[in-house]
């Protein structure tokens, strides 16, 4: 298939193909330019049909639009049009013509110029939206507000921040052993039933829902109403039915917490299982046969000999949870807030620079984030050394 | 944006969906306590999604006055059953557009990302220029970077720029964030292709550039989609990056921020955040549930963003 385009295209003429690149180019540019105008200016769709009409000697129809403007959902129409047309095409656009100007090039540089041309778009992004706002991000919290003393000792000694400390250590803490031990145990379990794919999709399936749509989920589960009225949360329905008062979950400080790590659990289970379903069936099966014939008990093989020989992806799946919840905002943005003494540092966080504009602050809790993340980095730099990645 | 770099990983995208096997531990204890284990686990982890599902057909007295589970004691009184949350929300509420906003972000912010770094995954695996394993492992230091230590400054660069509220802008930073892992992903699986292949198109004229198009790109094709389908459903559930960028205005918002704001605005209206919930919940679903082979997939690499 291949082959017979690629003879097709070397049997055209060289001007022609010349001329077709050409054309094209031109075209795209052209597209990709009206796309970043439309983009940049919402009022842009109009003007450019106005001035069209009008080239074209519909003046009619060009003071009809310039008068009484367009229909919104034909200007979101056009507009997200061309918004895939400059996503999807500005980047090809950017390759192929930089690949047509290193071709032009005198034969002998061309060597050393491609490889930039396939690199230098990833390291310029990677420099702004990733190490130049990470080396800012440092230099605020240590010069913006209180400077270093002021923004750090307000995240270590705060009142609300000793909470949100705390916090973070009991999400981090049940959140990932919760999401490890019953993912494991669920791998265990599964591998042993028929059809094990369709018990896997339903643990499964939450990961492919967004936080805010688990957390709307959830509050329904843990809805309240006033005694007297019905409870509709599943939660409160249950716990009265055993003849108890309802309980307004996420507001009965501290066990809302463990209500909202809940959720990260039922989360991020699902990612525990498949990896470590995978990992157990990766287990030779002459170890396990070997240890039975010695006469280990189903718990003696689960714990000595099973887990001990997937513990690489044990770690791997914890270590992975940990830097997810680590992070976590969204659920708790969601339900209470960081109200009823939930709040986390990523929430705070959030809230010190979307809310209060406290820019030093918000910076300095960034920086314990990645502090907590820094040995992970290292591990992972070092593995891939190992693996000879690169070198 | 979260990957650990798992020694054991590499392979795993060649060797695909594990599934068909079965673990030696397993292999012989089956008993009736496991099946109704399985059952129920499974049974738990449905409930809340299905009691959302089944409320979002329920009209608001109904849901006021009794749980949805009652419903499954008379499931097919077809006069329970109403679409009115569904089309209030889609239009009085703005999911409509929430929903057109999702895509026009989501589609964009996944082919740059996986283009960029498939250009760049193949120059670090098959070029050689000065400087390479140096810029790699920055890549893999990056892989865990929390995203809040970026926020800020970027925050403040895009309203100097004016670029807050901007689909561009968001496109961009979707890019960048997603680069680190995009690359190693896509460099461990274009690196095991093999050194004939690109020496026979070498030894037939080809350039880089049309090896890279013509070859390796469609070789690549599943590390690409596995890609693709996790980078999908994080920009299109991402809530943090989209209120940093797009801000709350409701031009701008995609289905995430939306239904955030009906969560503060109409917070005991569980008939519409129950609907409202499914419409932003049901592309991923059916993505995930049509590509589940490539997602499994792209977990057991390593690809793992939160």
């Amino acid at each position: 298939m291949t082959t017979r385009r690629e003879t097709a295209i070397t049997r055209r003429g060289p001007l022609a193909r010349g001329l077709l690149t050409g054309v094209g180019f031109v075209v795209a540019v052209g597209i990709v330019w009206l796309g970043v105008a439309i983009l940049l200016d919402p009022g842009a769709v109009t003007r450019i049909l106005v001035t069209t009409y009008e080239a074209i000697g519909l003046t009619g129809q060009a003071e009809a639009i310039a008068s009484r403007g367009l229909q919104e959902g034909f200007v979101r129409l056009i507009t997200s049009l061309f918004a895939l047309l400059v996503g999807v095409g500005g980047v090809w656009l950017l390759y192929v013509s930089g690949n047509v100007l290193i071709e032009a090039c005198p034969e002998r540089v061309r060597p050393r110029l491609r490889p930039w041309l396939f690199i230098l778009p990833a390291v310029i992004l990677l420099g702004v939206y990733l190490v130049f706002p990470m080396v800012e991000t440092i230099r605020l919290s240590l010069t913006e507000d209180g400077g270093f003393a002021g923004n750090f000792s307000f995240v270590f000694t705060d009142p609300a921040m000793r909470i949100a400390m705390r916090n973070n250590a009991l999400w981090l803490l049940a959140g990932t052993s919760g999401s490890v031990v019953i993912g494991l145990a669920f791998a265990g379990l599964v591998d042993r039933v028929k059809r094990e794919a369709f018990a896997k999709t339903f643990i499964f399936l939450p990961l492919a829902i967004s936080a805010v749509g688990a957390s709307v989920i959830w509050r329904f589960v843990y809805a309240w109403r006033p005694e007297g009225d019905e409870q509709v949360g599943m939660l409160n329905a249950v716990w009265t039915s055993l003849g108890n008062d309802a309980v307004p979950f996420l507001q009965t400080t501290p066990w809302n917490n463990l209500f909202l790590i809940v959720i990260m659990i039922w989360i991020q289970t699902g990612f525990a299982m498949v990896v470590l379903s995978a990992a157990l069936k990766g287990v030779p099966t002459e170890l396990v046969e070997a240890a039975r014939i010695d006469g280990a008990s189903e718990r003696q093989l689960f714990f000595r000999v099973v887990i001990p020989s997937i513990r690489g992806s044990i770690i791997t799946v914890a270590t992975t949870i940990f830097i997810a919840i680590l992070k976590v905002f969204d659920i708790v943005f969601v339900t209470t807030g960081g109200r009823f003494e939930t709040e986390v540092i990523a929430n705070r966080m959030f809230s010190e620079m979307f809310r209060f504009r406290n820019f030093g602050q918000a910076s300095a809790l960034a920086v314990v984030l990645l502090v907590v993340v820094i040995p992970i980095m290292v591990v992972n730099i070092r593995n891939l050394r190992r693996q000879g990645v690169g070198a | 944006m979260t990957a650990v770099v798992d020694p054991a990983a590499r392979v795993t995208l060649e060797t695909g969906s594990v599934d068909s096997r079965r673990s030696p531990f397993g292999r012989f204890t089956r008993s009736p306590l496991v099946r109704i284990t399985v059952v129920v686990i499974g049974f738990l982890w449905t409930l809340p999604t299905a009691g959302m599902l089944i409320s979002s057909f329920r009209g608001p007295n109904a849901i006021r006055d009794s749980g949805w589970w009652t419903v499954l004691a008379h499931p097919f009184e077809t006069g329970q059953w109403t679409l009115s949350n569904y089309a209030e929300v889609l239009t009085n509420d703005g999911m409509a557009d929430a929903f057109l906003n999702s895509l026009i972000v989501t589609i964009p912010a996944t082919v740059i990302p996986i283009t960029i770094a498939a250009f760049a995954a193949y120059a670090f695996a098959w070029l050689r220029f000065p400087g390479r394993s140096l810029l790699f492992a920055v890549v893999v230091g990056l892989l865990v970077v929390p995203i809040q230590m970026t926020l800020v400054p970027l925050l403040r660069l895009y309203g100097d720029l004016g670029l807050t509220g901007n689909f561009l802008g968001i496109w961009l930073a979707h890019t960048g964030f997603g680069l680190p892992l995009a690359i190693y992903l896509l460099y461990n699986y274009i690196s095991t292709l093999p050194h004939e292949i690109m020496e026979s198109a070498a030894v037939d004229g080809a350039s880089p550039f049309t090896t890279f198009t013509r070859l390796v790109l469609p070789l690549s094709f599943p590390a690409l989609a596995a890609f693709a389908i996790f980078q999908f459903l994080w920009v299109w559930n991402d809530l943090l990056v989209a209120l940093v960028f797009l801000g709350t205005g409701s031009e701008t918002a995609i289905l995430t921020a939306r239904l955030n704001e009906l969560v503060g605005t109409r917070g005991e209206d569980w008939h519409l955040l129950t609907a409202a919930a499914f419409v932003s919940m049901v592309v991923p679903l059916l993505f995930f549930l049509g590509l589940q082979r490539y997602f499994v997939r792209g977990l057991l690499s390593g690809s793992v963003k939160g």
